[in-house]
């Protein structure tokens, strides 16, 4: 399947359209997208840094988690719905762009992820059972993450 | 005053080390790469503490385990961001510093300095008082959302540093912006 005619479609919506036409509208739909990035950053890294062994290591995984989740769930949210408009804008670019399609497919991984695995190793009791799964979580997740803010930075370089 | 900060930064734009980051074809994109992806670990961890200290997230967990477990992070973060951010500053020198949302940011970040310090030397001495409420008091609430508030400003204002709406080669522009950011008149 062809993906080109959708992209273009993407590319022509009003929306897309209005963001080309405006000096401001990138920067601060950006700009929240940032604000969303760091707070994506930090529900992940106070989950995934416990599972690591560090930070807030008092408390259960599973706390963490439970108490992060509608913090992460919103950032996402957040990320998403600035960066629709942001790809609408300039869909044809990110067809064509490596980094775009790095960004996406850890995106997806990393959601896959984390709401199938990571929310069930986290139930675990992981000190005295599987001293290691934690780490290798938490470690497939930020890389993963990464991967999602790696292509986000370099669609821009592109 | 004004003048003589304008020459320093018209003798960084001099040094060679600035001019190679400036036509660099990678480290300058790393650099502000490395600038960006650290806000997950420093406005992420900030935003947290933020949080707790409204009681927004994890009323459970005391407020000085977050202290003791969580500002290191935000601390070493914060290493990062000095740093990166000085060498993006090296790399540009004279626009980043006549640039108004470049001024905006430091002032910002005076404030969020402030906002920080006062909370240290006024609320959190006794946090031994509140430490596991789960909503702390008025002026721990405080302090945290001017401080999430003064950071995603930071962020903002950092990001449209790299938009040349207001830069002094692209005249006329309002005299507020040439005061704000003491742009030289070139006849």
């Amino acid at each position: 399947m062809d993906p080109l005619p959708f992209f273009q479609w993407c590319y022509n919506t009003p929306v897309g359209e209005a963001i080309r036409n405006s000096n401001w509208l990138f920067a601060i739909i950006e700009a929240f997208h940032l604000v969303g990035l760091g707070l994506t950053g930090g529900a992940v890294l106070i989950v995934n840094l416990r599972l690591l062994g560090v930070g807030l290591r008092k408390q259960p995984p599973a706390q963490l988690w439970a108490a992060t989740q509608p913090w992460l769930i919103g950032s996402v949210i957040l990320m998403i719905a600035s960066g629709t408009p942001l790809f609408l804008s300039e869909a044809i670019k990110c067809l064509y762009s490596f980094a775009f399609w790095v960004k996406m497919t850890s995106l997806f991984l990393v959601l896959l992820f984390t709401f199938t695995f990571l929310r069930r190793v986290v139930q675990m009791d992981l000190a005295s059972d599987r001293p290691q799964l934690g780490r290798v979580t938490a470690i497939i997740s930020l890389v993963l993450w990464f991967g999602v803010a790696w292509g986000g930075r370099w669609i821009g370089f592109s | 005053m004004g003048t003589s900060f304008l020459a320093f930064f018209e003798q960084l734009a001099e040094s060679s080390w600035s001019i190679e980051l400036h036509e660099s074809q990678y480290a300058y994109s790393i650099i502000e790469s490395v600038h960006v992806w650290t806000l997950c670990v420093f406005f992420g961890t900030v935003a947290m503490v933020d949080l707790r200290l409204l009681g927004w997230i994890m009323p459970g967990v005391p407020v000085s385990e977050f202290a003791r477990r969580v500002l290191p992070w935000t601390i070493a973060g914060f290493v990062v961001m000095v740093i990166t951010g000085t060498l993006l500053v090296y790399a540009i020198p004279v626009r980043t510093y006549q640039s108004i949302f470049f001024r905006g940011k430091m002032l910002l970040l005076v404030l969020a300095g402030l906002n920080m310090w006062l909370f240290h030397a006024r609320v959190y001495p006794k946090v031994a008082a509140w430490d596991v409420d789960h909503v702390p008091p008025r002026a721990a609430r405080i302090a945290g959302a001017i401080s999430l508030t003064l950071w995603c400003c930071i962020v903002f204002s950092g990001r449209m540093i790299a938009y040349n709406w207001f830069d002094c080669d692209r005249q006329p522009q309002p005299a507020i912006v040439n005061f704000l950011a003491s742009c030289v008149p070139t006849e």
